[in-house]
């Protein structure tokens, strides 16, 4: 029989013996490649299943069956898909900017996939320990900001170059509160390493483990993560740069055949990667929430958190429509950004309240739970409140051109 | 409170989501290549020849008068007359289509030659899937493509046809009875011009072919 550890370590068993068997000066060039290729063909395997169960998933929601006829039940729809973008015509514009055209999807596929150098995607099962991943994550995030303008300054095109700037638009607002709702989480820990991060989350006390997600400021700032995420990947509801009833596909207007199917790619690829940090960040990276579920090996556990992630991406996407470019901007602005930081003071009064009234006091926990919740739901009632005041639904009238 | 509508929302599409799974007639698509719906008894979409009996050449009923030839709006009938003649359902002596080709992919299924047509020989079909890898032979239907028995009229525009069929007797039983009454006139005639002759007999009508 195998102990529960070694199917835990199995991957890194195998990694090691690998690397092992080489002679001594390639050792660390033949691990590189062996991690790089395994988070390649992971995630991007990962991403094949994703598009076919989203497509189904959706259909489910709208009450139809979704794609039923490749394979069983349509599972081989992503190779077909594969195989349709590949024989697909490569259609440059004749005014594009050829090179920076070529390279846009390159640059936002590398880049995308840079970000996974610091997920914990089980316990000892990180390519980089870096004692900054978070902030390594942020700035290789930021980057997709460029291929993305890059895509859509080089196509040439209006409706490119509208999608890029909405892009950007968009995705440095919601930047602000992506980092500022993690910034919670690195301020209790007291380190920026994901790693530690886990770790520390993957202790357990009365059988519970001590997940940021269990506290009220986590909850909050998981909550306000995943949208600001949501954001982030131009998902629904906010899938402005690519509003196909406005700007018919945004950035990647022109791009046809593989090249598009990377930019489709790295959509994904991005969602999974800060679905991945949201894990790390909130809800216990590779740990089990009870003790004694901890015999379910570690990488299970983050993949099965990564695929519930992904289904509630699709279940938003299946239920709320798109937003208006003035709405995405008021939210992000008038709501995210005061309750990020409301969030941070709530963390710091948890941080400050578990001396006073943990230590002395058998409720303690209680109380600073109450509290801490207190702080930030008082604060996000009175928000709500002042955003919808003043906004009645009236009947529209419409002025016609004379 | 904000947030409110997202979770009905989500609620929503979450019953949705699972219900689908439970609830079969949540899903109403139609699984087309394995399932159909019926169609409809007024749907049409290209014509066909009709003819009588078990051989097509010889109960097809157009006589080729080419009215539904003129009356098509984007031409796309063709028609070329017989020199000889055969007998009809009621036994006269008419020409048929030598040559009759229908281009589908001219046609625009007004069903004009239908309405136009004095002697039921052309109806529309139901058959609709008519992908072909031949875009010019494949579409361009001749005589033997078009010519279909009266059983099958039956069967796709079953009202239709037998409105047509009941006609069709009682213009069977008219000619015969018209046909009987001229016999009887003539007979008639013979014996009050020539009542010595009375063994001559009139001659009789033709045998009628028929269903």
């Amino acid at each position: 029989m195998i102990s529960a550890n070694a199917v835990d370590q199995i991957f890194v068993t195998v990694d090691h013996w690998l690397v092992g068997r080489m002679p001594g000066p390639l050792q660390p060039l033949v691990s590189i490649v062996i991690i790089v290729a395994a988070i390649i063909v992971v995630f991007a395997g990962l991403f094949a299943l994703t598009t076919v169960f989203e497509r189904k998933g959706l259909g489910r929601m709208q009450n139809r069956y979704g794609p039923n006829r490749v394979g069983p039940c349509g599972v081989f729809q992503p190779i077909a898909d594969a195989l349709k973008s590949l024989t697909k015509e490569d259609i440059v514009p004749r005014r594009a900017d050829h090179l920076v055209h070529y390279l846009a999807p390159l640059v936002l596929v590398g880049v995308v996939f840079l970000s996974y150098a610091v997920l914990p995607v089980g316990r000892n099962m990180t390519a980089v320990n870096l004692d900054s991943g978070v902030l390594y994550f942020f700035a290789v995030g930021a980057a997709t900001e460029l291929a993305v303008f890059m895509a859509g300054w080089s196509s040439h095109n209006k409706y490119s170059l509208l999608g890029a700037m909405r892009a950007i638009a968009q995705m440095i607002s919601y930047e602000i509160p992506l980092i500022l709702s993690s910034v919670a989480v690195v301020m209790i820990a007291g380190t920026l390493s994901t790693v530690k991060i886990v770790e520390q989350q993957a202790r357990t006390s009365n059988a519970l483990a001590h997940w940021n997600v269990f506290t009220p400021w986590g909850l909050a700032g998981f909550i306000l993560f995943m949208i600001a995420a949501t954001a982030e990947t131009n998902r629904s509801p906010f899938d402005l740069p690519e509003g196909e009833s406005e700007i018919i596909a945004g950035y990647f207007i022109e791009y046809s055949g593989f090249k598009f199917a990377l930019f489709f790619l790295a959509e994904y690829i991005e969602m999974f990667a800060v679905s991945g940090l949201a894990i790390t960040l909130f809800l216990g990276g590779w740990s089990s929430p009870v003790s004694f579920l901890a015999w379910i090996p570690s990488w299970i556990w983050f993949f099965g958190k990564l695929l519930t992630l992904i289904f509630g991406f699709i279940w938003v996407r299946g239920t709320v429509p798109r937003l208006r470019m003035d709405q995405l901007m008021n939210f992000a602005w008038k709501f995210m950004l005061p309750m990020t930081l409301i969030v941070i003071f709530s963390a710091g009064l948890w941080h400050f309240l578990t001396p006073v009234v943990v230590g002395p006091k058998p409720m303690g926990g209680v109380i600073r739970w109450l509290v801490c919740a207190l702080v930030i739901f008082a604060p996000y009632i009175l928000l709500a409140r002042g955003l919808e005041r003043g906004r009645k639904i009236e009947k529209r009238t419409y002025r016609f051109a004379e | 409170m904000l947030g409110e509508g997202i979770i009905q929302g989500l609620v929503e599409t979450a019953r949705n989501f699972f219900g689908s799974y439970v609830e079969k007639d949540r899903l109403t698509t139609v699984q087309y290549p394995e399932e159909r719906l019926p169609l409809p008894e007024a749907s049409r979409v290209f014509p066909f020849l009709l003819y009588d009996g078990t051989d097509p050449e010889a109960g097809l009923r157009c006589v080729a008068c080419q009215i539904c030839e003129k009356e098509c709006p984007p031409r796309c009938i063709r028609i070329e007359k017989s020199k000889d003649k055969k007998p009809d359902f009621v036994g006269k002596q008419q020409a048929y289509p030598a040559v009759f080709d229908i281009d589908v992919s001219v046609c625009m299924s007004c069903q004009i030659c239908v309405e136009v047509c004095p002697f039921d020989a052309i109806r529309m079909d139901k058959e609709f899937e008519l992908s072909t890898t031949d875009r010019f032979g494949g579409l361009l239907w001749t005589k033997k493509e078009l010519a279909k028995p009266n059983e099958y009229y039956q069967k796709i525009h079953p009202m239709e046809a037998a409105e047509t069929d009941e006609r069709r007797v009682k213009e069977l039983a008219d000619a015969r009875a018209k046909a009987a009454e001229a016999a009887a006139k003539a007979k008639a005639a013979q014996t009050a011009a020539n009542p010595a002759a009375n063994g001559a007999s009139a001659p009789a009508p033709e045998k009628v072919t028929s269903q």
